[in-house]
């Protein structure tokens, strides 16, 4: 008997790591089942489809090396979205805050072209955090002194940033040798010493053959963006529970009155979760050109340079439950989902417009998981307010 | 459906009883073997404190849930009510803790919804708004069934709800908490129609955690505590400190001693303050007040005349459109919530769920909400120091007897005294010289409510300054030394605690005597 509300207050604990995983889940499981649905109307079979996308996003070295090369932008997204949800603020904005960043580091980077890779680097990363972080200032400004819907504006703001690249790719900054009528919009190369080191790992002999390597990753695209964009999500942790200014964004997100009573300035802080946001974005945004694609490049569509990591980051760090941390494996799990797809699309000859519904499909499931949630917390607050549900007599 | 009206009500219920009844919820037994019995002509209190299971055991009654054991007999005959529409048909009718009206619906509307039409789908309200005014008559319930109830005062929409219920024919009739949101008049008024239901042979069920009022209406009362039933006992034998301690499982104190009044140099003044209300209305209309160390000043009145809106422009979070505010003599008329703090003025605030605490943020947290950045609590100017935190949240749960798991809890498992515990026990650990304490013991068990009235007292007594802003008028007699009373905006009146008079508090109150403040 003396055991009991012991053993009891470890089940309800349990239960309650559940009611944050479950969700998910189902909200996984779901879409993989309506995918299948859409997969066997093209008369491909799903079990098929999925083992070649785990095969295409993990099964071998290079696999999964373009795994974490596709995760990388996506979790400099994701932290930034962790910060600005627990914030309270909704930024959508991780698209037109990834192509500031990224406009802004190139420019510095070019600018100094012959300086050494010490410099260029941080100044590089430094110049796009800030941009970045400014750009998405203005949509935390708009909100927290006019009002004005931060999902709408960071969604416009997108549109502008697009179209800001578009014209100073195909002018001021387009790479002098492509001038001409029928240019491809891009800049210069960024000079060998501002790229990003690639990442591999020297493995002992007694590992080494397991992995078939001694040089794990060695021959990949695999680059030191990951350790950063992990070593940040670290950081970015304790800068959330452990930092005075962490427990003011989290208290202005969690409830803005009782933020307002405890003498917090809500505006600014609210300004700072959407500046801190669009700074981690800004990073994706240079990473990507420092360390992967050595220049600024675009087919002119909207997410031709970013590839929607600034939409999959937010995606990312719902799944990773808005903490930094769990944002890691959430973005290794889209990244694995994104190349995975490629693989899938080859092997089964089905459309590509398949691939980008079954992603659509997942999006959609999770974030009305969370959104399913959130309002089942919100129920359960209000039963504790010992208001009954419903007005039953009405449907008697 | 019922056809009831028209001839003089005969109710069909001699007498209801529940046996054995057994409800569980997921980790709580929230009702556990009791017997409840209530008969034809009599009002039947149910006692307890919060969550001791009174609106469950209730509400199974009602059909809302279903016992997990246990019968339910109707005049000696076992029933089953497996719904709201089977308890209406057996003739049980409930009015709840909260109203259950559509508000933009007129009374009728609102009576005829859920009835069966005999113009298929177009609501009889014509027909129902007569036999309304009817029924209102026979038991002078004062309502107009043609008005939206949006635009009824809460009193009103309780007669509403009272009206649907014997419309609708319950001879058994359950009331949870009916005077939670009524004055003092509306009380007795619910009273007389109480008595006058019974009177016409229907069977009452009192719920009330509210002692006197339990001893005036009933002719027995059951008390229930933790979900178990302590005793049924007749009303007549029974007294306040009698149902108190059954209530709460040991003798209490309901009378506080208290030290004589050392009025000192005055903390706070008003002067002429207006603010607006959160719909944009005048809510505050030219309040001067004053406020000197060791005096308790009680500010009483019915919810919504003001009394949030004067604790929020004392607080800083409320900006005013008129007047100015002093503390110690400086004028803090435009100072933000961090100011005002720093100079010494706590505030517990009335919702403390959505201002006073952070739901999802632990206890610990909670103890440092407004402290959180100060020296004492961080490390490096940048870094939270939760050694020290934890080590203060320790000393608050001892020194104020909270009852947590632990520090690390998210406050929102907490019950709701607790809750306030922790709240009071962060605003009087800054050693405040003015304390706003609005509705401190809402929802607040009766040890709890003792514990933060001895301390209210304690902190008078040592120099402080405290406004008691409540609608518990039981809370503003026990502990003011000086009552203001609060109407549409404005201090309608100011009585010293030797000269109070209930009838003279409650007709200010109602806003219906034209007594001015002596200022
Ligand atoms: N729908 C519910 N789900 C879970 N627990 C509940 C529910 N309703 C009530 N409880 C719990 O049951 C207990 C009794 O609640 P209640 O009957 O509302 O008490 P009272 O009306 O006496 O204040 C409390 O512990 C409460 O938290
Ligand atoms: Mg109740």
């Amino acid at each position: 008997m003396t055991s009991q509300p012991h053993r009891l207050a470890w089940a309800t604990a349990l239960l309650y790591r559940a009611q944050g995983i479950l969700p998910l889940a189902i909200a996984l499981l779901l879409a993989l089942i309506v995918a299948s649905a859409l997969l066997l109307a093209l008369n491909a079979s799903p079990i098929e489809a999925y083992s070649s996308m785990l095969r295409g996003a993990f099964g071998t070295e290079n696999a999964t090396a373009e795994t974490l090369v596709k995760a990388i932008p996506i979790l400099f997204v994701a932290i930034g979205i962790c910060i600005a949800f627990r914030g309270g603020v909704t930024n959508i904005g991780g698209e037109g805050q990834m192509i500031a960043g990224a406009v802004a580091g190139i420019t510095v980077t070019l600018a100094l072209a012959q300086a050494p890779g010490i410099v260029i680097i941080p100044a590089a990363i430094v110049a796009a955090f800030v941009v970045g972080a400014l750009y998405g200032g203005i949509a935390g400004f708009l909100k927290a002194y006019f009002n004005v819907n931060e999902i709408l504006s960071t969604i416009m703001l997108n549109q502008v940033a697009v179209q800001l690249m578009n014209f100073l790719l195909n002018g001021p900054l387009l790479d002098p040798a492509e001038a001409g009528a029928n240019h491809i919009p891009k800049t210069a190369r960024i000079a060998e010493a501002a790229e990003l080191p690639r990442l591999s790992f020297v493995l002992p002999e007694a590992v080494a053959g397991i992995f078939g390597t001694a040089d794990l990753f060695g021959r990949t695209r695999l680059h030191y963006g990951l350790v950063l964009a992990v070593l940040l999500a670290a950081l970015t942790y304790i800068l959330l529970w452990r930092t005075i200014i962490g427990y003011r964004i989290r208290a202005v997100g969690e409830s803005e009155r009782a933020a307002r009573y405890a003498g917090i300035h809500v505006k600014r802080y609210m300004v700072l979760s959407m500046m801190l946001a669009g700074g981690f974005a800004g990073l994706a945004g240079i990473v990507q050109v420092l360390g992967l694609q050595y220049r600024l490049q675009t087919d002119g569509s909207p997410a031709g340079f970013t590839g929607s990591a600034g939409f999959n980051g937010i995606v990312a760090a719902l799944f990773g439950g808005l903490n930094p941390l769990g944002a890691v494996p959430a973005a290794i799990f889209f990244g694995g989902l994104l190349v995975g797809a490629q693989k899938m699309q080859r092997d089964l000859e089905v459309s590509a417009s398949l691939i980008t519904a079954i992603n659509g499909l997942i999006v959609v499931f999770v974030v009305s998981s969370q959104i399913f949630t959130r309002r089942i917390t919100r129920r359960q607050q209000a039963a504790l307010r010992e208001r009954p549900p419903i007005p039953e007599e009405a449907s008697a | 459906m019922t056809q009831p009206i028209n001839q003089p009500v005969t109710p069909a219920i001699q007498q209801l009883q529940m046996q054995g009844i057994v409800k569980r919820f997921p980790g709580v037994l929230a009702v556990n073997q009791v017997d409840f019995e209530v008969r034809a002509g009599e009002i039947h209190a149910l006692l307890g404190e919060n969550g001791a299971g009174k609106s469950t055991l209730m509400k199974m009654l009602y059909g809302l849930y279903q016992p997990d054991a246990g019968r339910i007999l109707l005049n000696g005959a076992p029933v089953n009510i497996r719904s709201p529409h089977d308890a209406i048909q057996q003739g049980i009718g409930m009015i709840h803790q909260h109203f259950m009206l559509v508000p933009s619906l007129t009374a009728a509307e609102n009576v005829a919804l859920g009835m069966r039409s005999s113009r298929g789908l177009v609501l009889d309200t014509d027909r129902v708004g007569a036999q309304l005014r009817e029924l209102a008559a026979r038991y002078n319930l004062k309502v107009d069934p043609d008005i939206p109830v949006w635009q009824l005062a809460v009193g009103e929409q309780q007669r509403v709800e009272i009206l649907r219920a014997l419309y609708r024919g319950a001879a058994l009739l359950i009331l949870d908490e009916p005077t939670a949101v009524l004055t003092p008049q509306e009380v007795d008024d619910l009273f007389r129609v109480l008595r006058q239901m019974t009177a016409d042979g229907h069977a009452l069920i009192f719920i009330s955690h509210k002692l006197h009022e339990v001893l005036a209406i009933s002719q027995r009362v059951t008390v229930l505590r933790d979900g178990q039933k302590v005793a049924t006992i007749p009303t007549a034998g029974a007294t306040r400190l009698k149902l108190a301690e059954m209530m709460v499982g040991r003798p209490v104190v309901l009378e506080y001693e208290r030290q004589p009044v050392q009025r000192g140099a005055a903390r706070l003044s008003l002067h002429e303050v207006s603010a607006r209300n959160d719909r944009g209305h005048e809510g505050l209309r030219q309040v001067s007040l004053r406020l000197c160390s060791g005096e308790i000043v009680g500010v009483a009145g019915v919810s919504g005349n003001g009394q949030r809106e004067l604790a929020q422009v004392i607080a800083g979070l409320r900006p005013i459109t008129g007047g100015s505010i002093q503390v110690d003599g400086r004028p803090v008329t435009t100072a933000d919530p961090a100011a005002i703090n720093a100079l010494g003025v706590s505030h517990i605030p009335e919702e403390r769920m959505v201002d006073g605490v952070i739901k999802e943020f632990t206890v610990a947290e909670n103890l440092v909400l407004q402290e959180h950045g100060h020296p004492r609590f961080t490390r490096a100017g940048l870094f939270m120091n939760f050694r020290r935190i934890g080590e203060a949240c320790r000393e608050a749960i001892k020194a104020y007897e909270i009852k947590t798991p632990g520090g690390d809890t998210p406050i929102k498992n907490l019950s709701g005294g607790n809750i306030q515990k922790l709240v009071l026990a962060r605003e009087l650990s800054r050693r405040p010289q003015v304390l706003i304490a609005a509705q401190p013991t809402r929802g607040v068990d009766i040890g709890a409510t003792e514990y933060i009235h001895r301390r209210l007292l304690a902190e008078r007594d040592r120099g402080t300054a405290i406004l008691l802003i409540s609608e518990d008028l039981d809370e503003i007699l026990a502990l003011s030394d000086r009552i203001l009373v609060m109407y549409e905006g404005r201090i309608v009146g100011e009585i010293p605690r030797e000269q109070v008079n209930i009838q003279q508090l409650g007709a200010l109150m109602a806003g219906s005597s034209p007594a001015r403040p002596g200022d």
